[in-house]
Formats: structure tokens, sequence, C-alpha cells
């Protein structure tokens, strides 16, 4: 087994413990917690992967933000209290059944592709200058459009979370 | 040759190993000298922190443990070794256990990225400055982690209060941090160090001797001592409101991990700080080039040190709202208009003229905001809610 492929092996065991601990766990602040874990876990696979910057990015938005927007949400809305329900709801084997469908499609269409077969590069072409370069000037607009989408949210969202003033 | 000392001394000690082992004899030696380096800057810096505001509040600090109590960092490690570790009842063990370990792996991680000294940089990354606050991001998580596991109110609150801080002072800190970037034109720290290197009328080309540069040095500091949770901005911990904030619980051990954890995001702070401001590990005259590089970092780093502690000794705590205020209208506005302050310094001719410009379109821009955010603002008589 080589350097690489124990690496990689370590990094599915976080991505994919994390993902099933965030399921099995009846604390949702656990979960979330686990969910984070295994979003980290998908940003060091990414810089093992030589991709620098989404795996940087990956940490910023997803452990950064995310992960912390999800367990305030948790524990503004509902508290604490663990869930009564059972770990698995009646629909658990067709839930499963579609699971696998969906998995074997990706699988094989991910299979079949050509990328799989192409010489993987020791180092990516794209690199973080480069992806900022083409960010600037080609594909600026889009960027723009994106920014302003968010932007639109934000204040979406703070107007939603105003507090009415009562009429006087 | 004292100047590259460190950097010949670990090649030395890795040409020893087996070829096969020797990127990860460098990688060991690299963590081993952050670690070393940075947790006994840790216990000077916290004898100085309290003999300075001992002389700031008229009084000695400590003086009993060795000469001028110069040990006192020593019995401070035994006595949070010795002591009991208490866990509440109610804790949630596994969170609780986890969260001081959260906070101080990607604190040290942050200063992977800072370079040293000439040719010090642990990891020289592209993207060096963004890793740097990608890891960042993960002190919110142990905070959270922290305050929630102790099934405290006054941790849970210290902890709500933490968040709604860092999440707030994150965005001018990155933002103030994009002027430098924008004008090395690189994300990594060691491209940004260099493009500060040389003199320029006997002056060294340090961002921060620029309009934007200075109005960035200082935007980042602030929002730095708002991260890493300090007066004037230790509302999360506030002893006299909340008693330790987000730590409450914690005993011996953990607790002395969360205060190293905080000290080592400060220097990790400050040490940013100086890579994109600061001009990094060169000398501030050309006459002093033959001080060794890391001596400048170093130097540097204890002057950045010693004003948190001047701050910290100076300013009172600030009220929520005032915080709040303070980073999304002021700060932020801040922040943008010195990107775009930047902006028209790069593209516009070198002389007086484009110095005066942007020194008078950021002074104005920070009379304007400045005078805004103290507009409707209450500065009346304090009325309390409850206690009447």
């Amino acid at each position: 087994m080589t350097l690489a492929a124990l690496i990689f092996a370590l990094v599915a065991a976080v991505i994919l413990g994390g993902a099933v601990a965030a399921m099995a766990f009846r604390n949702l602040v656990h979960s979330a917690l686990a969910l984070a874990v295994s979003l980290a876990g998908l940003a060091a696979g990414f810089l093992s992967l030589h991709a620098q910057f989404v795996g940087f990015a990956q940490l910023l938005v997803y452990v950064g933000a995310v992960a912390i927007l999800i367990l305030f949400a948790i524990l503004l809305t509902r508290g604490d209290e663990p869930g009564g329900q059972a770990l698995f709801s009646p629909g658990f084997l067709t839930g499963a059944g579609i699971a696998l469908a969906v998995f074997a499609v990706l699988a094989r269409v991910i299979l079949a592709s050509r990328l799989v077969s192409a010489e993987i590069p020791l180092a990516p072409a794209p690199s973080v200058r480069e992806i900022g370069q083409r960010m600037m000037s080609e594909d600026a607009l889009p960027l723009e459009v994106i920014g302003l989408l968010l932007t639109v949210a934000l204040i979406g969202a703070a107007i939603l979370a105003l507090r009415e003033k009562p009429p006087s | 040759m004292m100047d590259q000392l460190f950097v010949v001394l670990k090649h030395w000690l890795v040409a020893l190993a087996a070829p096969g082992w020797q990127p990860i004899l460098a990688a060991a030696i690299s963590i081993a000298a952050i670690i070393g380096a940075f947790a006994s800057l840790f216990a000077v810096t916290t004898i100085l922190e309290r003999k300075g505001l001992g002389r700031m509040q008229n009084r000695y600090g400590p003086n009993r443990v060795g000469p001028f109590g110069l040990l006192q960092p020593l019995a401070d490690g035994v006595k949070s070794l010795t002591k009991e570790d208490l866990v509440p009842a109610a804790a949630d063990r596994w969170v609780f256990f986890l969260a001081p370990l959260v906070l101080v792996v990607p604190a040290f991680l942050a200063l992977s990225v800072v370079p040293m000294g000439r040719n010090m940089t642990a990891v020289a990354l592209d993207a060096g400055v963004l890793f740097f606050f990608a890891v960042g991001a993960a002190t919110e998580l142990s905070v959270f982690m922290a305050g929630w596991s102790s099934r405290n109110k006054y941790s849970l609150l210290g902890a709500m209060r933490a968040i709604a801080q860092m999440v707030s002072y994150e965005v001018p800190l990155i933002l103030s941090a994009v002027t430098a970037v924008m004008m090395a034109g690189s994300l990594s720290t060691d491209e940004i160090v260099a493009a500060q290197a040389g003199y320029h009328h006997g002056l060294p080309n340090w961002f921060v001797l620029t309009p934007w540069g200075l109005a960035g040095f200082l935007l980042f500091l602030v929002c730095a001592m708002a991260e890493s949770n300090r007066s004037p901005f230790d509302l999360p911990e506030g002893e006299s409101e909340i008693i330790a904030g987000y730590y409450i619980e914690y005993s011996g051990f953990k607790f002395a991990l969360f205060f190293l954890g905080e000290y080592i995001g400060m220097f990790a702070a400050s040490g940013m700080a100086i890579t994109l401001f600061l001009g990094g590990w060169h000398a501030p005259f050309p006459f002093l080039t033959w001080v060794p590089s890391y001596g400048w970092f170093f130097a540097k780093l204890l002057a950045l040190i010693g004003l948190f502690i001047w701050v910290r000794g100076t300013l009172p705590r600030l009220r929520m709202d005032q915080l709040m205020n303070l980073a999304w209208k002021f700060m932020l506005p801040m922040a943008l208009m010195n990107i775009a302050v930047a902006g028209l310094w790069h593209f516009s001719a070198p002389g007086a003229a484009r110095w005066a410009a942007c020194a008078l379109l950021i002074a104005g821009a920070y009379l304007v905001l400045g005078r805004a955010l103290f507009t409707g603002a209450h500065l009346g008589r304090r009325v309390y809610r409850y206690a009447e």
C-alpha cells in the first residue's frame, strides 16, 4: 500500500465515519458536529488531491460558516432535547434501495467517463493564481451575478428577521 | 551565517536520516520548532502580561516565585498539571473533552504558514493566506463546543456572544487582509513578504507606510483583538458579567489548554499582521540588515504583544450593541473603502499627489463613518430594564 493510498483510506474513513455518525446520533448537536468532521474530511480529501483552493474554500465555507449556521439554527429553534423517534423510519428499506440505485448509476457513469482513464497529473493544472485570474477576467460576470444574488439573499434575510415596529 | 543558522541546522539534521525518511523528519523538525518556540513565548507572555497589567494598575504583579517573580509561569504550569480535572455531571463528556483540542491544534496550524525569517516558513503554500483564515474557522466551533457541552447557562451565553462576535469581526478581518494580497498579487505569505523588500528614501517598502496599508493594519489589528477575545472585546469571557464565559467549567490542564490556544491564536494573528503589513522579517532600516531575520520577526511580534497588553490595560470593555455597531457600521464599510483606495493607489502614478489623495479619502471615510456611528447612539443616562 503506497502512502497516497494510505492517506486516501484515512480521509475516506473520516468522511464516511462522520457522515454515518451524523445520521446515527440521537442528539442533533452531536449530529451537526459529526457533519462538520465529515466536511473537514472532505477538505482534507481535496488537499490530498493537490486542489488547494477548493480545499481551503471548503474549510472556510462549510466548517467555518455552514456548520456554525446549523448549530445556531438548532439552538435557536428546538433546544437540545434528544429526539424520541426510532433510528430507522419504516421507509428505511425503500430509501436504501433508492440510494443504492443512485450510487450504481453514478458509479457506472463515472467509471465510463474519460476522466478516470486519463493519466493523473502530479500537480493540478489550474493553480490558485490561475483560478483567481479566470474569476477576475473571463468569469467575472458569473461571479458578479452570484455576488448580487447573495447580497439580495442577505438583505432579504435581514428584512425577514427585522422586528416590525408596532404602529403608533 | 547567523541569519540562516536554523535553516542550515535543519538541513544538516535532515541529511543524517535515510532518504525515504527525510521529508517526514523535516516536517517533524518544523513542528517541534514551532511548538517549542511558541509554547515558550506563551510562558514569557503570561509573565509579561501579568507584570505589565500590574504596573498599569499600580501594583507589583507576581513577585514571589524566583527573582522578580520570573519563574511564575513554571509554577503556573505545575499548578495546572496537578489540579483536579473536574467534569460537570451533566456535561457532554466527549464534546467537553474535545473542545480545548479543537482550539489549540488549528492555532498552531495557522502559525505554520507565517514566515518567521528568511527561508523560515514551515509550510510554503500557494494559498497561505487563505489557509490561515480557513483553519481559523475551527476556533468558533471549539468555542461553541466548550460552551454547549458544559451545560451551564453562563458558558452557553459566553459561547453565543463569542460566535456572534467572531462571525462579525471575521468579515472586516479578511477584507482588510485583501488589500495586502491585492498589492502583492499573491496569496502566498512568502511572496507578500518579498513584495515589501527594499528601501525607498531610507524608509522600508512596508505596506504599513502607505495610507491604505496603515488603515488596513489598524483594521486588521482591531479585528485580530476581537477574534482572540481580548479586552476590550472580552465580552465572551467577561469575568464581571458571566464569570469566565465558555470555559467556566474547565479546570486544570484543559483550562491551561484554552489559555494556550488563545495566546497562540493571538501570536498567529500578530504574525499574520506582521507578514501582511509590517514587512515580515525585513529590517526597518538598511543599516540594520545585519541583525538576523528571525530576530526582526520576533522583535516585531513582541512589540505587537506589548501593544495588545497595553490596550488591555487601558480600554474598558465594550457593550454588546457597541460591539456589533462597530463591526457592521464602521469596520466593514471602512474595510471596503480601503480596498477601493488600494485599487486607486495601484492604478495611479506614484508621487505625492497619489499619497495625498489616498490619505484624504481614508481620513474622510474615517470621519464620516465615525460621526455616523455616534449619531443616534444613546449616550444618555443608562436605563435598567429589570434591575429597578
